[in-house]
């Protein structure tokens, strides 16, 4: 007989134990990756998407800071894309402060009394650079993304440029006010207005006359590019509605997309887009900060607190990871973009957690468990029975219109698109 | 693992080339896929057909590294038999195998011979790290095998303190007297050790070696590490074998009155307990892949439960005799089981269909983590092997016990090429090449755990605890989407559609002309009147028929009311 080759695994617990080369203090670790030794995995797996929707909801916690100090509403805030932690924000006494996002401290602000007159301050520092002076009240301002032009909103859209006392160009369509001017990203040239009159307008400044206009059912308060697809544009309304129309840069103009969020019952103020393009913020009458995702229905998040009050102006920060709002009760406030990202230094191993985390929560979402944790959002009480009421009406609407339908000559009451609805005249 | 008859084509020498690395067979990939991929095909929209497109080449390179890892950067070989020529490997004994293997893989091989105690059971944690020992007589021991090679040195300590037993390694026999078994040593050999003076039919572990249960004469006890009783559960009744299910930190068991109790061991909470009905039985076994328990009873039938629902899951008659033994292979799809008719039968736990039938006895069988199968009956155990790939188990290994000791429990250490004997005179340890698996994965069970590592494991095996609601046959089932339900019975409206387009089909019957007298309009309305009622009948008889059946039922039920003195026998309703 021949020996037998034999072998049984044999274990020296100091060799097994011993850390890898540059690892001292953890000991080692082995895989094997035999799927019969990992039993039931697929149950493991949804269980741990359950813990982790759970964790996201425990960990959920937005807000971060206010920044106080003015003494009237926030009307208005503005950004500079060459500094991450600066915000601008103007209040309706005309107060404006620049503020230190980081710190939540106030670096710089103009006193009300050198806003009102332009001379006879003695301070340099909150001397205007230049002094521009319309015959019309402005509604709003915005400066292109590159170049000298900027452009006012009132009772005309004004071109200025930063040499000239005068406006370099003015354009009117209708005797109605303008309320917001937003400049394209990508096309220096293109910006869109909207008035009071429920319309929305294209400029391009090569022409002499405006491109193209939108008559839409409800108001438009604020209009935003995205900035990664500049063709589109958000505008957030009076409504419940927010559309996304997309301009071919040929000036053609036609509408792409339009959601409906059924959760929002009040009247949009303000609308930024974050610097990713994926998702956009909103401030709302309702008193509610809320996320959207560029092309979905429904708010991601919605955020609100006790003594935050009417949202006049949001905004994304740079790295898209922070929200600014600015509200009716004088404050600033500052909000995670996602509401239970961890901050700060995070470690590879953890961030692999994190991600784990993350994919079996992707892969299990539409399992009612899981999906009714990761939906559920507590809300106001006044936020929550007017969706609800809202919900209502728009059925009750719908029911009355399609018994009118059974009711009439067949053809004559066409359905009418989403899009026809929201939208009554191209011109 | 197994045989190996000749040896194969030398591996090429020098560096392994980048080719040579992603090299790897089908066969080898196939393992980590999880079953087939989507079909394609079939999908209309383009869309969906894209992403799935994506996602099923993911999980293939994902198989593909794994079969790769698997293949290149595995630490360990598995253990193997060389039998040349004629030799067959049932022939080997343990001498033969003991020289030839290393010094520390013999030391594996020994007997303890504890008289005063026996038969003994034995369970082993599922990094195969230690093991529980319980003597029927009263006694029960944990001992960490890793430190058990010690035996050797530790002898004269044995002596000193007083150890009742015999202890057989490379022809080393000592005897000692003595009742207590407490060795608290740097050199840990017996970690727990309690006299219950009183019969102990079974022990598991629960969670960790720092816990676990032993079915004692009147009722279950949990104890700790250092044999401290913990509980005391005296719902279970008189316990004869006991399950614990680690990924749901279930404790089952099974009475003396035939009763199946499910508890929570993290909250104490009892999940439930059903009646078997079919009397006294030891032959309870957890399938490792579903979670599933299998009873096997005095009148052939292996039933299989889960603790939310009442009913049994499958009631297979496997024998025509009492079921002696049961065990599962670890991938879930094998089942084996013995009967006192001297048969021991395979099972495909996919069709329910018995793959192989065996002649013999078998008390207690165990399936190996290579799927290794040993049956043991009296004092002689046989080794069964699937060498042909195709579920097909022959002879691989033998071994009698000495001196006629007669065999209690068999049980494979996990992840050693170890098989763990509880017989009537202590426990014995014995070499199968090939039996375990060779790799462990410090994530699943690591036998070289630091304390550290077990305490973090325990958190997080607690998080990622199931729910008693996970357990059912096919695990896989989670997250897929439930086909659609047959056609349920016709709604009202859909009855009374029928009847309608029924009567109004009658109406539109044209008649024919008749002679004079027999075509008066009486006559004819009362002819389309026949007409309607002859279409209507059938309809109306049927829904009469189901409605009369309904009500048989409904009777029958109220009839089932038994006297309340009575209602306690009746059985309980299927509520799967």
């Amino acid at each position: 007989m021949k020996p037998k080759k034999k072998k049984v695994t044999d274990p020296n617990p100091k060799g097994w134990l011993q850390p890898e080369a540059g690892r001292k203090k953890y000991p080692r670790v082995f895989h094997n990756f035999d799927p019969n030794l990992r039993t039931q995995e697929k149950a493991v797996e949804y269980v741990r998407a359950l813990n982790a929707a759970k964790l996201e909801k425990i960990f959920a916690r937005p807000f971060i800071g206010a920044m106080d100090g003015h003494r009237d509403s926030v009307s208005c805030m503005a950004k500079n894309p060459n500094h991450l932690k600066g915000i601008f924000s103007g209040s309706m006494d005309g107060d404006i402060r620049l503020w230190d996002i980081a710190s939540s401290v106030r670096l710089w602000s103009v006193p009300i009394a050198a806003a009102m007159e332009s001379d006879g301050i003695s301070d340099s520092s909150n001397k205007p650079l230049a002094v521009h002076v319309s015959k019309n009240a402005f509604w709003a301002a915005d400066h292109q993304w590159d170049g000298d032009l900027f452009a006012t909103a009132g009772a005309q859209v004004d071109i200025w440029d930063h040499n000239r006392s005068q406006p370099v160009k003015s354009f009117e369509w209708g005797s109605d006010t303008v309320i917001s001017v937003r400049f394209n990203p990508g096309e220096p040239n293109i910006l869109a207005t909207s008035a009071s009159d429920r319309s929305i307008t294209v400029y391009d400044l090569r022409m002499d006359s405006p491109a193209r206009k939108l008559i839409m059912r409800t108001r438009t308060n604020s209009i935003s590019w995205n900035p990664m697809e500049p063709m589109n544009f958000t505008a957030s309304s009076t409504s419940y509605a927010y559309r996304q129309m997309k301009i071919a840069i040929a000036i053609a103009m036609m509408l792409e997309n339009w959601m409906k969020p059924n959760v929002s019952t009040k009247i949009m103020l303000d609308i930024d887009y974050s610097p990713t393009g994926r998702e956009f913020v909103t401030g709302s009458y309702d008193r509610t900060v809320r996320i959207f995702q560029y092309n979905g229905g429904h708010s991601r998040e919605i955020y609100h607190t006790k003594r935050m009050q009417r949202v006049f102006c949001v905004k994304f920060s740079w790295d898209a990871s922070y929200v600014i709002s600015g509200s009716d009760d004088t404050n600033l406030r500052l909000w995670k973009a996602k509401a239970s990202e961890q901050l700060g230094v995070i470690l590879p191993r953890e961030r692999k957690k994190h991600e784990y985390m993350e994919a079996v929560k992707n892969r299990y979402k539409h399992l009612p468990e899981v999906k009714r944790i990761t939906r559920h959002r507590h809300l106001p009480k006044p936020v929550y029975k007017a969706s609800a009421l809202r919900r209502i009406m728009a059925a009750a609407e719908r029911r009355k219109e399609d018994r009118r339908r059974a009711h009439s000559t067949p053809g004559s009451m066409p359905k009418e698109s989403m899009v026809e609805d929201e939208l009554r005249k191209i011109s | 693992m197994g045989v190996r008859q000749e040896n194969g084509t030398p591996r090429k020498l020098g560096p392994v080339t980048e080719e040579e690395i992603a090299d790897v067979t089908d066969n080898e990939v196939r393992k980590y896929l999880r079953g087939e991929g989507a079909n394609l095909e079939v999908i209309q929209d383009k869309k969906l057909k894209g992403q799935l497109a994506v996602r099923e080449e993911l999980y293939g390179k994902s198989a593909k590294t794994a079969a790769k890892a698997e293949k290149w950067l595995m630490p360990t070989e598995g253990g193997y038999l060389d039998a040349e020529g004629i030799e067959k490997t049932w022939r080997i004994k343990q001498d033969t195998i003991a020289r030839e293997v290393d010094i520390s893989s013999s030391k594996k091989q020994y007997d303890i011979v504890l008289p005063d105690f026996g038969p003994y059971t034995l369970d082993f944690t599922s990094s195969g790290r230690y093991m529980a020992a319980a003597g029927h007589k009263g006694h029960l021991a944990i001992i960490d095998l890793q430190n058990l090679g010690v035996i050797k040195e530790l002898q004269d300590e044995m002596m000193l303190i007083g150890v009742t037993g015999i202890v057989v390694n490379e022809n080393v026999e000592f005897r000692g007297r003595g009742k207590r078994w407490i060795l608290v040593a740097d050199l840990i050999l017996y970690r727990c050790i309690a006299e219950v003076r009183e019969a102990v039919r079974d022990v598991v572990f629960l969670h960790n070696e720092l816990f676990f249960a032993a079915a004692q004469n009147k009722y279950l006890y949990i104890y700790n590490r250092d044999g401290t009783e913990l509980h005391c559960l005296k719902e279970h009744g008189a316990v004869l074998k006991l399950q614990f299910l680690k990924n749901h930190f279930l404790l089952a068991s099974i009475n003396n009155f035939g009763q199946l109790h499910y508890q929570d061991v993290t909250t104490g909470e009892m999940v439930n307990n059903y009646r078997t009905g079919l009397g006294r039985s030891d032959v309870l076994q957890v399938n490792p892949f579903n979670g599933v328990i299998a009873s096997g009873h005095s009148g052939g039938t292996v039933n299989m439960w889960k603790p939310t629902s009442a009913a049994p899951l499958v009631k297979m008659l496997c024998h025509r005799g009492p079921v002696t033994g049961l065990a599962f292979h670890p991938n879930g799809h094998l089942m084996a089981t013995a009967g006192m008719d001297k048969k021991i039968k395979l099972w495909d736990l996919r069709k329910f269909q018995v793959l192989q039938t065996l002649p013999g006895h078998a008390k207690t069988l165990d399936f190996s983590q290579k799927g290794l199968l040993a049956t043991a009956t009296g004092s002689f155990i046989q080794v069964l092997g699937d060498f042909s790939g195709s579920q097909n188990y022959s002879r691989y290994m033998g071994h009698s016990m000495a001196k006629g000791y007669q065999i209690q429990k068999v049980s494979f250490r996990p992840y050693e090429d170890v098989l763990g004997i509880g017989h009537s005179m202590g426990w014995s340890s014995i070499l199968i090449p090939g039996a375990g698996e060779p790799n462990f994965d410090s994530w699943v069970a690591n036998p070289f755990e630091t304390s550290k590592q077990r305490r973090e494991k325990e958190v997080r095996s607690l998080l990622d605890k199931l729910p008693a609601e996970a357990i059912m046959l096919d695990p896989s089932k989670i997250g897929t989407v439930r086909s659609a339900r047959k056609k349920e019975k016709p709604t009202k409206q859909e009855r009374e559609a029928e009847i309608e387009a029924a009567v109004a089909a009658a109406k539109s019957v044209s008649l024919k002309k008749k002679t004079k007298g027999r075509n008066k309009p009486s006559k004819l309305v009362k002819k389309r009147q026949q007409g309607i009622e002859r279409a209507k009948r059938p309809l109306l008889e049927q829904q009469m028929e189901e409605e009369l059946s309904k009500k048989k039922k409904r009777k029958m039920s109220e009839d089932n009311q038994l006297p309340k003195s009575l209602q306690r026998f009746a059985r309980k309703t299927a509520t799967v």
